[in-house]
């Protein structure tokens, strides 16, 4: 019968079925950090329990940690204590701990793929929503809540209902100045921040299978955000290419071996799915959000929607997000004021990305009146930035680099966004508050943000280009 | 271990909300506790007061309006979409709620919930619009969740619905037991699966 990538990964992982319930499912791959294990830690030990296989566990520490001076201990107590927690049960437990001052430490969807611990066909889940990310390289892989990190940590297995198929297929040639972040915000622009809820979802197409990879995580980290239980792309050339020689690949003849299998990793011709989503690459525009999800999105040239274009169940909420972004009906965002840049998180934090704005930006200066951080995704990358000289072309433009970490992605540590201030940011959610107590923000791609960053307002890149 | 649920019959807290995420729900900046206790009291903290202290109460906000107590939330679709933080499921709970009414939730938070004996209720469009309108009518409206009938009642109108949940962990709920304690019984299995696929 015709299989859907999905199903074969999945039916390889089923350890057991349950009459009308839920399977028994093997996880291959467990990512943890500091702020959602502890609780799963003091769980195993109240209940007697050791780690069953803390050679599939890898931990770092990354959405409470400082973003300037590491090398110093943590100031903020609680942070401190959290990161100390992590390091602590992970020599108790005997997991391998990329913490703080470590080379390969760094946010965990990030280091995964860098590393080369994330390779097709695994099963993948870590206590944070982004695991998503982890589908560019076709695995199963979802976030988790801290319950369920405590059963892995037991059992190396989950209780796990089958969701249903959608696959998303964008075809055509992407417009200059289009990036991957721009699909991924059309694509919640159209279906809504609920919109694949129940599914998992397979991105295929022409336009997906030009990106390059870190691109193809960009857009598996935000399915998430559709409301999906993982996003997932077959793997092909540009994947073996990518994990070849990466720490933790494998090497010579279980290469061969591996390699051999991934090959088989694709949904078959005839396979079905519940629902099937068809886009023109050629539709798509540089995205930018106005609202408080992230399914809030438009075309940069375009404008917030005016009231009758929004349906009655959800006017009130759609008015209540309006003025927490202090934003009208009907109005533009392009050439709106901004305060802050944030360039960085799990979604655009990674060298390509670093490039695209260094080379935006070289030779040119930020406005005054803003200020610009970022942040790479790891140590590896902020070691790479460096060694290109990106960190040059940031320093001359006022930027400031930062080191690793989540930072104002969800403004754990101390990189908060001041209330009422405007952030265009390369991250993933604009919820309320996320970035900050009453911060708003507007997510765009790394090209749009740093456009924003030298003239101070919200650009439509392609002005930019010639 | 859990607490078991089966029968629960009490007032309602409204909160009409459309894409409540866990952010609003507990925001980042109180996750820095290691244990599991104590989350009810931020629970909505930056829509429960209007400084980011606890002087300030927001009136219009439902959990701060007095007319409104119960052990049932009830909420806009698409709730507990966000962040996978299983401290939005313990905010709630330690509040007081046991069960959660919407028209549509978010996967993950779903199965946090059920992780901690928070039943997740799924109901229509319309039985929720119903249930907004017979509080607002009278907030004094009781309504019944009967876990092992699998069935919702506004009890002053009668209105009634069932509702889905899967059998395994319905009789989770039931009993009081959990995953863990499921699996853990699983381990040979589990092992003989390894040796399998190695
Ligand atoms: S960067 Fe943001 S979204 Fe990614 S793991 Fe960190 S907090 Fe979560």
């Amino acid at each position: 019968m015709a299989k859907t990538l999905f199903d074969k990964i999945w039916e390889k992982h089923v350890v057991k079925e349950i009459e009308g319930g839920p399977s028994v499912f093997y996880i291959d791959r467990h990512l943890i950090h500091e702020v959602t294990s502890p609780q799963a830690f003091a769980g195993l030990e109240k209940r007697g329990l050791k780690v069953l296989r803390p050679q599939q566990v890898v931990a770092t520490a990354d959405h409470n940690v400082p973003t300037l001076n590491q090398h110093l201990p943590i100031k903020e107590a609680l942070s401190r204590l959290q990161v100390e927690k992590l390091k602590e049960n992970c020599e108790k437990f005997g997991i391998e701990l990329y913490g703080l001052g470590h080379p390969y430490q760094g946010i965990v969807h990030v280091i995964g793929p860098e590393l080369g611990i994330t390779q097709p066909g695994m099963t993948i889940v870590c206590g944070d929503s982004h695991t998503s990310t982890h589908g560019a390289f076709g695995t199963i892989s979802f976030g988790i809540g801290t319950s369920e990190v405590e059963m892995v940590l037991a059992t190396q297995c989950l209780m796990q209902s089958k969701p249903k198929l959608m696959r998303i297929n964008v075809d055509g040639e992407l417009n200059k100045g289009v990036v991957s972040k721009d699909i991924v915000l059309y694509i919640l622009s159209l279906i809504s921040a609920s919109g694949a809820t129940g599914y998992a979802v397979e991105f295929a197409g022409s336009a997906i299978r030009s990106l390059s990879m870190e691109a193809r995580m960009t857009i598996c980290n935000m399915s998430i955000e559709m409301g999906a239980r993982c996003g997932l792309i077959a793997p092909d050339e540009t994947t073996f290419n990518y994990i070849k020689g990466k720490v933790f690949a494998p090497k010579d003849g279980a290469w061969d071996k591996a390699l051999a299998y991934w090959k088989t990793l694709f949904s078959d011709s005839d396979a079905a799915f519940d629902h099937e989503i068809n886009i023109n690459a050629a539709d798509i525009e540089p995205m930018i959000t106005y609202g408080t999800n992230p399914g809030m999105g438009v075309g940069v040239s375009g404008h917030v929607p005016v009231l009758n274009e929004v349906n009655d169940q959800e006017k009130p909420s759609f008015e209540k997000s309006l003025q927490y972004m202090g934003l009208q009906p009907g109005e533009n965002i392009k050439g709106h004021k901004v305060d802050y840049v944030f360039i960085g998180s799990c979604t655009n934090s990674r060298i390509e990305d670093l490039r695209m704005v260094a080379s935006f930006v070289k030779g040119k200066k930020k406005a005054d009146d803003v200020e610009v951080w970022i942040v790479p995704g790891s140590k590896q990358v902020e070691q790479q930035a460096i060694a290109e000289g990106i960190d040059k072309v940031f320093l001359e433009a006022g930027f400031q680099l930062r080191q690793p970490g989540c930072s104002a992605c969800l403004a754990m540590n101390e990189d908060k966004i001041p209330a009422g201030k405007y952030c265009i940011s390369t991250s993933n959610r604009n919820f309320e508050g996320r970035q900050g107590p009453n911060a708003r923000t507007f997510l765009a791609s790394p090209l749009s943000a740093a456009a924003a960053a030298i003239s101070g307002k919200v650009e439509d890149v392609r002005d930019y280009m010639n | 271990m859990g607490k078991a649920i089966n029968i629960i019959r009490s007032t309602v807290v409204p909160l009409q909300d459309e894409n409540v995420d866990t952010d609003q729900i507990i925001p980042a900046r109180f996750l820095k506790a290691t244990s599991r206790e104590g989350f009810g009291k931020n629970l909505f903290r930056d829509w429960r007061y209007i400084n980011d202290d606890e002087t300030t109460p927001k009136a219009d906000f439902a959990l701060n309006n007095p007319a409104y107590s119960g052990k049932i939330l009830v909420a806009g679709k698409n709730f507990g979409c966000g962040s996978s933080r299983e401290h939005a499921a313990w905010a709630i709970k330690d509040y007081g709620f046991d069960v959660v009414v919407s028209s549509f939730f978010a996967d993950i938070f779903k199965n946090n919930s059920l992780n901690n004996f928070l039943l997740p209720v799924t109901v229509s469009d319309e039985f929720l619009q119903k249930i907004f309108a017979a509080v607002e009518k009278d907030p004094t409206t009781e309504v019944e969740v009967n876990l092992g009938e699998q069935t919702i009642t506004i009890i002053s109108t009668g209105d009634s619905q069932s509702f889905d949940i899967n059998n395994y962990k319905k009789t989770c709920l039931l009993n009081g037991y959990d995953d863990i304690d499921y699996l853990i019984n699983m381990k040979q299995e589990i092992e003989a699966f390894e040796k399998a696929n190695a």
